[in-house]
């Protein structure tokens, strides 16, 4: 394989991700008495867990995403695409 | 303040096994739902109840965490070219109306008959829709290996989606390009339907969607799976925001769950670009197949709790319980660890041809 085809492993965007992912984390745990208040409110609070499964979805999703790429684990080269 | 303070109640103490244990059993159910688009949450919900989660705590948690892991399964997916957005969105918006429809009825069997009632149904429901379908897609997939066919990416579409094809209804036709074909919605509609039905009894509308995407509609395996990631995403983000209106979601286990669980579903998404399409049928049949035997050991129990046979001693009742729950456990490792060994056969294949052509290369 020539050094061309190699791709940069996305290091820097990992550590971001993976320090944001593990802030929001540490900020659920260490408030979850007052988050658990809100939450369970009901009526208009139903939109905070929506609201923070699609924020946690994005730092994390993006994370374990480069955690795997970064580890070489990475899809086949050739697409297993089905017309 | 009162609703506050009794809502507040359903959320439970955390420790540090339960974290770690919610983790490691989101990453395997993300695994096997990144590889056969659903089928990974069943474990979760009597997982979270056997840590002290009432119900439907455990019910709408386990909702909460599928809709945001679907949305980065089925991106990762559509990546690869294997997702089907429009076919996924007309059959999530049938299964969300499935969903209301089959929590409803849900609701009236636990008015009439109980609770025992209630997991009765479930269980039945568990039992002869895995004994049908799960038999079906697995014979299916052992077919195809037995038969030499294992190697091929073309998949063979069946009598009854050839005929479903066929079928022009004017002004109903849609396009799918997963299908490669006009299908008329009034096809999808009840499909859709019965997914989401089966999704607010069972937890997993996929056990019938993709089933019904491959053999009904001609969809191949690959297509059927990633696009069950987009119609759990559209189920699962409504059924969510239906419980956490009653303030019923416990975000704290949704998230713990969902830290597990996206690396478990990048993994499976992943792993399906390295499998033939019948390694999909095999895993989802295998984990089918299995979870029916485990629900059907619950069924003695609720009957005897109704009072229609003779009585089963708490002793028996216990062991039932835990074997059921053993058996479930079994199949859910069982279909990651089918999952992985494929995976790991189709990385070391691809990196002995890479090899032999680097080597065919410098004798050149």
């Amino acid at each position: 394989m020539s050094e061309k085809n190699v791709k940069r492993k996305p290091y820097g965007k990992l550590i971001i991700m993976g320090i944001i992912s593990v802030a929001l984390y540490a900020m659920l745990l260490l408030k979850q008495d007052i988050i658990n208040q809100y939450i369970g409110r009901g009526g208009m609070y139903a939109l905070l867990p929506i609201l923070t499964a699609f924020i946690f979805s994005f730092v994390h999703g993006s994370f374990t995403g480069d955690f795997w790429t970064v580890l070489g684990i990475e899809a086949a080269k050739k697409k297993k695409e089905v017309k | 303040m009162h609703d506050i303070v009794n809502t507040a109640a359903n959320f439970i103490h955390l420790d540090t096994i339960n974290i770690v244990y919610l983790f490691l059993v989101g990453f395997v159910g993300g695994l096997v739902s990144g590889f056969i688009g659903s089928g990974g949450a069943f474990v979760l919900t009597p997982a979270m109840m056997s840590m002290g989660v009432p119900g439907l705590v455990a019910v709408a948690s386990n909702m909460c965490h599928k809709f945001p892991k679907a949305l980065i399964g089925s991106i990762k997916r559509a990546k690869y070219g294997q997702v089907d957005v429009k076919l996924g969105i007309v059959l999530g918006i049938s299964a969300e109306a499935g969903v209301l429809y089959g929590a409803q009825i849900q609701e009236n069997i636990k008015k009439a008959f109980g609770e025992a009632g209630s997991n009765l149904y479930v269980s039945a429901a568990f039992v002869v829709i895995l004994a049908i379908v799960g038999g079906f897609v697995l014979l299916d997939a052992w077919k195809t290996y037995k038969s030499g066919n294992a190697n091929n990416e073309e998949e063979k579409v069946t009598k009854l989606a050839r005929w479903v094809q066929s079928v022009n209804i004017p002004g109903t036709m849609v396009y799918f390009k997963s299908i490669n074909a006009r299908i008329s919605v009034l096809f999808t509609i009840p499909l859709g339907f019965a997914t989401g039905m089966l999704a607010a009894t069972i937890a997993v509308g996929g056990f019938i969607g993709v089933p019904a995407m491959i053999y009904v509609m001609g969809a191949p395996s690959l297509m059927a799976s990633a696009t069950e990631l987009v119609i759990a995403f559209v189920m699962g983000l409504g059924g969510s925001f239906k419980f956490a209106l009653h303030g019923l979601v416990d975000i704290r286990l949704a998230m713990i769950i969902l830290a597990g669980s996206l690396f478990g579903i990048q993994l499976g998404a992943i792993g399906t670009t390295y499998v033939k399409p019948y390694m999909i049928k095999m895993v989802m049949g295998v984990i089918m197949v299995i979870v029916l035997f485990s629900r059907g050991l619950m069924v003695p129990v609720y009957l005897s709790q109704l009072g229609l046979i003779q009585e089963i001693s708490a002793g028996s009742v216990k062991i039932l319980k835990n074997v059921s729950f053993g058996i479930m456990i079994f199949a859910l490792a069982l279909g990651a660890f089918i999952v992985l060994k494929a995976m790991w056969q189709g990385r070391k294949a691809q990196q002995e041809m890479a090899a032999r052509e680097v080597f065919e290369q410098s004798k050149i």
